[in-house]
């Protein structure tokens, strides 16, 4: 097994289905010759051809909307967003139109296909370089939500995204971009995009988070075990549909329960797992359930170290939630 | 009061005069498909007439007319190949009976029952047809286009021998996708043709009100689409328009903006006043153009019509339609289950959950039937 980073994985994946399903093609603004803005496509328009890996106009709702038509017609398009916070020209096609296909024609008509989009903070991006806008999508009926946050992970969901029969926006966290390596299979593999992944073990705390925030969580467990406090980390991988037993259960066995993500608090992801886990598990809940997660504001630029949870602020409501 | 049409429409291509008579070269069509022609726009029109009136006896639930189109959609449909796909709009349910809709499904689909192949999802005049290659719409307007640039990519990208025919109104015209998909179409030369069916109105607001372009077919130039204008009212110009451009796609030269100019008889739907915005002046005027009225002149002047066949020709349309309004009035309603299904490929367990706690509410006052059973979790 090679030791890649996040990128690579992905790069690795698309190359995988490029060769295993000559249906696949993979395309969006600079993603040719040019690799993408990230390098995540690099070197696939020199290896499969322009045919399979090649540039669009600049227009995401044509970018997508062509994408739908292309699922439709027998290809498998894997389209990529430049960054998350250029998506919204394509809202329209993603919500009334891919996620709604399959359900609108009684099941004659399907769009599979995959939305690659790098998304959060991070790099210094500022509002529109750095968003995390997940809860827009996972509104949507329809529509998949898949993020990682491990290399390996990073590939094997990209690749069942690719097989999936469903559309799926497949969120990349930019800053976990380069930032990890980790043990990557060379061959095609598939992680289930219905299961959680238990990152950490503990039976104090269980902190629910995904991508860039699951090393921070991580972080702060190990600040916690310092502490005597043992705090077990849920990695959700997949936001829809939620693995809600999963859930429940992880939830159930510390019976504290802090939720963490770099998105707005207000109606956001974290808001679903709470009331998740107080209509099912109420009963098994010590403490009030606590959220981390970015201000209720547009995302800064010189503050994003602040606007974004840190390990301090993790561990804080941590070490509260035990002591409630 | 506005009027709607007062854009240029560059002398449209035209092959029969209002009056019905020849002024143009015939296309290349048999007696029997020259009568099919007819008989596909008479039988739109009876079923306006039928829907129209179901609509108003609060039978089913909303109509959306395409009196006075009718050349536009069948004369084009006749003009596409088998394989080809047809990417509709709000009229163009004609053109799919014409490719191979059964008309108990289009009556099914007015219904919204268990035998409309949507499942009753969608409000009424949404058809869709897998077999003859017609995907519904979905009400968002020119959404649709990019999709029908995208499958036309990939029917080239498979090696298949498809032309994808994308119609729209001039509302459309105005959308993001409308610019999206002919910029792509334009950059890919992807096979497929641009069909816009300029009927003067966007609901309410009049085509000259809807850009400031010359024309509707000069709007494909800056992406590179060369476009035509055509008289919309002249069944045998819109096949003839269409021929060509579709033709000229399936060689590869790229796509076409094909802009039919017709007019919109009726409301733009059966909950729509038009008497509030336009003039009836220029609907009158209009009449004169009838595209049915147009064919029918034409068969009859040339023998291939006897005189009063149309009569017999429209009653024999209502015979067999009526027949099947009566059938579909009478199915069932959907299966409850279709409430969650369709969602995904496979109903998740969230949506298992959340339909089983719904049937044991609705099981309490005893509506539930045994198809609407509980699944498995």
């Amino acid at each position: 097994m090679a030791l890649l980073t996040l990128l690579q994985a992905i790069n690795d994946g698309l190359r995988n289905a490029l060769q295993d399903d000559p249906s696949v093609l993979v395309f969006g603004q600079d993603v040719g010759p040019k690799g993408g803005v990230f390098l995540a496509t690099e070197n696939l328009t020199s290896e499969f051809g322009e045919a399979r890996c090649f540039d669009t106009p600049l227009s995401e709702d044509g970018i997508i909307g062509a994408a739908i038509g292309m699922a439709m017609n027998g290809l498998k398009p894997v389209a990529e967003i430049q960054f998350q916070d250029f998506i919204f020209p394509a809202f329209d096609q993603i919500v009334s139109e891919a996620a709604k296909l399959r359900y609108r024609s009684g099941g004659q008509y399907t769009a599979p296909m995959v939305i690659r989009t790098p998304y959060g903070g991070g790099i210094r991006g500022g509002l529109y370089h750095s968003q995390s806008g997940e809860a827009y999508f996972c509104h949507t009926p329809g529509l998949k939500v898949v993020v990682p946050s491990t290399p390996h992970d990073a590939k094997g969901l990209l690749m069942a995204s690719i097989a999936d029969p469903d559309p799926v926006l497949f969120l990349e966290p930019k800053a976990l971009y380069r930032s990890l390596k980790g043990e990557v299979p060379s061959g095609s593999y598939s992680v289930d995009l219905s299961t959680l992944r238990t990152a950490r073990e503990g039976g104090d705390v269980t902190v629910f988070c995904y991508g860039a925030m699951v090393p921070v969580a991580l972080k702060a467990a190990d600040q916690a075990a310092e502490k005597g406090i043992e705090v077990c980390v849920v990695d959700l991988r997949t936001l829809l549909p939620l693995d809600e037993e999963g859930v429940l259960d992880a939830a159930k066995r510390t019976g504290r329960v802090v939720i963490l993500h770099e998105a707005p608090r207000f109606c956001g992801y974290g808001a679903e797992l709470s009331a998740l886990i107080a209509e099912n598990a109420i009963e098994y809940i010590e403490a009030p359930i606590k959220r981390v997660t970015g201000f209720d504001t547009p995302f800064p630029n010189t503050l994003e170290h602040h606007y974004l949870p840190d390990e301090r602020r993790v561990l804080d409501a941590i070490e509260t939630t035990h002591a409630f | 009061m506005t009027l709607a049409v007062n854009i240029s429409t560059n002398d449209p291509f035209q092959i029969l005069a209002p009056d019905g008579s020849v002024v143009g070269d015939l296309p290349q069509l048999s007696e029997a498909e020259l009568v099919d022609i007819l008989r596909g726009m008479l039988r739109v029109r009876c079923i306006d007439d039928r829907m129209l009136k179901l609509q108003r006896a609060g039978r089913i639930g909303f109509v959306g007319s395409a009196m006075g189109q009718e050349a536009t959609m069948i004369g084009s449909a006749v003009a596409l190949l088998p394989q080809d796909w047809l990417w509709s709009g709000l009229r163009e349910g004609g053109a799919a009976i014409m490719r191979g809709l059964p008309l108990d499904e289009y009556v099914a689909q007015m219904f919204c029952n268990a035998n409309d192949t949507a499942k009753g999802r969608q409000m009424c005049n949404h058809f869709q047809h897998k077999g003859s290659h017609y995907p519904s719409w979905s009400s968002v307007i020119g959404t649709q286009i990019p999709h029908g640039v995208g499958a036309a990519f990939a029917a080239r990208q498979r090696g298949l021998d498809e032309v994808h025919v994308i119609f729209f109104g001039d509302g459309a015209s105005s959308s993001n996708g409308f610019h999206s998909g002919l910029n792509f179409a334009g950059v890919w030369k992807a096979p497929c043709v641009f069909v816009l069916v300029h009927n003067g109105w966007a609901i309410s607001v009049s085509s000259r009100n809807q850009t400031a372009a010359n024309s509707y077919s000069a709007k494909g130039t800056a992406y590179g689409v060369e476009g035509r204008e055509v008289d919309g009212n002249c069944a045998l110009a819109c096949y003839q328009a269409l021929k060509e451009a579709t033709d000229s796609a399936r060689r590869g030269a790229g796509p076409q903006l094909v802009v039919l100019n017709t007019y919109r008889m009726g409301g733009h739907s059966s909950s729509d006043d038009p008497s509030k915005y336009r003039d009836e002046a220029e609907v009158d005027e209009w009449r004169d153009k009838d595209p049915i009225e147009r064919m029918t002149r034409f068969l009859e002047a040339r023998g291939s019509l006897a005189a009063g066949a149309v009569d017999e020709l429209r009653d024999e349309l209502f015979m067999e339609l009526d027949t099947v309004i009566r059938t579909q009035e009478a199915a069932p309603r959907m299966s409850w289950r279709t409430l969650v299904e369709d969602v995904y490929a496979d109903v998740p367990p969230h949506l298992r959950q959340q339909y089983n706690q719904f049937l044991i509410t609705q099981e309490k006052y005893g509506e539930a039937s045994p198809s609407d059973g509980a699944f498995p979790l």
